[in-house]
């Protein structure tokens, strides 16, 4: 138990949590505003590794840090847009489209990796994002800029979505397309942009990865992040702030779950430890299941003049 | 951009909407063969001979069809109910390692059961491990409405650590040298060979009868039309008097005792134990082959063979040219997407201007 305090009084600690959540905001973020326009995108596991790949890619080639996060950006972008052009403009199934893209973005990330690799036993580095140290903030200036970043875009999105008209626009799309088309609204491009916009965020978090998280692409380093925000958005009831909650809750035991492996101070299998996330994300879609307010045209396509 | 329905598909259209897709694929893969700097024609011609061009070839496509099989019967049975279960992966570990525990610890506690009831008790635990593991997400969807996608997701997740743990302790081979395998299963519950000195089994057999059980289950019995009344439009299925949330628990049991016995098939025909790797990511492949087979239990039979021919080739093509084997992934990703674009393109016609 002392060990459990000693653990929480330290800030390397606290350091560690919000390194953890970083992706986790950013992705959870992406997803509630694709959601927020009704529509589901499970493409965000290969997202997250395309904009991971992709990034990381442009920063080894010498592009600048901030060049390799617009390039994850805009590859999520280009995906996004697939997803839109399928859900949206064709209509297709929700659920399909997002995991082809999920499969799509994944084979090809690995696919350029070898191509580009194709004899290397140890992954090639770059410099990553340093720490702030300029900020003169305990534990935030120990953090990357692209902490920064997402931690402003949780009260920025609010905003945008409570406060604006195309924040309203995107809800309404969410909500009841119809009376949304009716006001003069196009549901189709609203989604669309939605859609585009969010997954660019879903890239930024895979970038916060390679580019700060660590130095460099490793298959298999997104395992099952991307799934986890979707599991958060139903957890935040696709309010922003609540989202950066359950991303910092989520991070929180991810973080204690590594410490306590390390302490030893317990002795289970580290395995069990490193379910401890999943079960979680489980636990937490459960509890919230019976008050979801899932945004009511969510995975429902909109055909103009189609009842 | 505005879709309108057809009144009616053209043949003309639904002959050309396979070859259109096939075509986009290839064209895709074409430029990344090109990236990669090699040269076209010959990586295809390769490929298509690892996968097909000899009997060994097509014994080894065919060993890698097998588990495609299962588990895209059991995407198809469960996305015909809208259950999207994604857990495949999943469900097949969790029957591989109920495969273990009944057919290769039991000469630990003594049991001395002869062979055959062994091995039925052996498939039918892996069924039910399988089964298991979807019943929960199956059930709070009905009652909770928790959405089945991201837990059957989260469980692969678990369920793979979950092995991890079982062979580092209660399933470890003690004679592995550390090699992170299981206990080897009894040699006499292993399925025996189709053809001599290849790896082909006759689980092809048991997943190729699976499919004709389930297309005629599918066609014509009662759960077969509560299934497909149900994926169709649950409030009216409810509403004409379907049990529809008997009908989902039914085709959660189905769909993950399927994959479950793809993961003990897996193990009694081909590995003889457990490892973390006996998966290159089945289950998730298997969803691919039920889209491609519009969900049609015998297109899943042929829907496996190709994928399971497109990887098998990839990784002989890979050896000979250098091109690097995700080529396969992506021809099996791109082709997914293609091919409902082009089916949706059979039924609506895209109209640019409003």
């Amino acid at each position: 138990m002392m060990e459990l305090l000693d653990t929480l009084a330290n800030p390397a600690f606290w350091v560690a949590v919000l390194r953890i959540a970083t992706p986790l905001i950013l992705g959870t973020l992406g997803v509630l505003l694709c959601e927020r326009a009704g529509v589901l995108n499970l493409g965000i596991e290969g997202i997250l590794v395309a904009g991971a790949f992709t990034g990381w890619l442009a920063v080894f080639a010498g592009a600048s840090l901030w060049g390799g996060v617009a390039v994850a950006a805009l590859t999520g972008a280009v995906l996004g847009s697939l997803h839109a052009f399928l859900t949206v403009g064709l209509a297709l199934s929700q659920h399909v489209s997002g995991l082809g893209i999920t499969l799509l973005a994944t084979s090809l990330s690995y696919y350029g990796y070898r191509v580009s690799f194709p004899k290397v036993t140890t992954p090639p580095t770059i410099t990553p994002f340093g720490p702030m140290d300029w900020l003169g903030v305990p534990v935030l200036s120990q953090q990357t800029a692209l902490t920064l970043l997402a931690l402003v875009l949780v009260p920025v999105l609010g905003y945008l979505l409570y406060r604006t008209p195309l924040g309203l626009a995107v809800r309404m799309v969410g909500e009841n397309p119809q009376a949304a088309e009716g006001q003069g609204v196009s549901v189709a491009a609203v989604r669309t942009g939605a859609i585009v916009a969010g997954s660019a965020l879903m890239g930024v978090a895979g970038a916060f990865l390679t580019l700060s998280a660590f130095n460099a692409f490793f298959f298999n380093m997104v395992n099952g992040r991307g799934w986890v925000c979707v599991a958060l958005v139903v957890f935040a009831s696709w309010r922003p702030g609540k989202a950066l909650l359950g991303a910092l809750l989520f991070a929180f035991f991810d973080a204690l779950q590594l410490r306590l492996q390390q302490s030893g101070g317990v002795a289970l299998p580290y395995q069990l430890y490193l379910m401890l996330p999943y079960v979680l994300s489980i636990v937490a879609l459960v509890l919230v299941a019976r008050k979801a307010s899932y945004p009511q045209a969510l995975m429902k396509p909109y055909r103009k003049g189609e009842r | 951009m505005r879709l309108e329905k057809r009144n009616q598909s053209s043949a003309v259209a639904l002959a050309l909407a396979p070859v259109g897709a096939v075509g986009f694929t290839l064209l895709i893969a074409s430029l990344l063969v090109l990236w990669a700097g090699a040269p076209v024609g010959q990586t295809y011609a390769l490929l298509l001979k690892g996968g097909f061009g000899s009997v060994f070839a097509l014994s080894e496509t065919l060993t890698r069809a097998i588990p495609l099989m299962l588990t895209g019967l059991a995407a198809a049975v469960a996305f015909r109910a809208r259950l999207f279960n994604i857990g495949a992966e999943g469900q097949l570990y969790m029957g591989a390692m109920a495969a273990v525990v009944v057919g290769g610890l039991h000469g630990g506690t003594g049991i001395d059961w002869p062979v055959p009831v062994l091995f039925v008790l052996m498939m039918a635990a892996a069924a039910l491990a399988g089964a298991l593991l979807l019943l929960g997400p199956a059930l709070m969807k009905a009652r909770l409405g928790v959405d089945e996608v991201v837990t059957t997701l989260l469980l692969n997740f678990i369920v793979l650590l979950l092995v991890s743990w079982m062979l580092d302790g209660p399933m470890k081979d003690p004679t592995a040298m550390g090699w992170p395998q299981s206990v080897a299963l009894n040699p006499e519950l292993e399925l025996s060979k189709l053809i001599e000195q290849t790896r082909l089994h006759t689980g092809l057999l048991w997943g190729c009868a699976l499919a004709v059980l389930l297309w005629l289950m599918m066609k014509y019995t009662v759960l077969g039309f509560d299934i497909r009344a149900t994926g169709a439009n649950a409030r009216a299925a409810a509403f004409a008097g379907v049990p529809v949330t008997r009908t989902v628990v039914l085709v959660a049991m189905l769909s993950g005792g399927l994959a479950g016995l793809a993961g003990a098939i897996e193990v009694a025909g081909r590995t003889s134990y457990l490892t973390l790797d006996m998966s290159p990511g089945y289950g998730y492949s298997g969803i691919v082959i039920a889209m491609l087979a519009g969900l049609h239990p015998l297109g899943v039979v042929l829907g496996s063979v190709f994928v399971a021919g497109v990887l098998v080739g990839a990784d002989s093509m890979s050896r000979a040219i250098g091109v690097p084997t995700y080529i396969a992934d992506v021809i099996v990703a791109a082709s997914l997407i293609s091919v409902l674009v082009a089916t949706l393109l059979t039924q609506y016609r895209v109209r640019w201007r409003a």
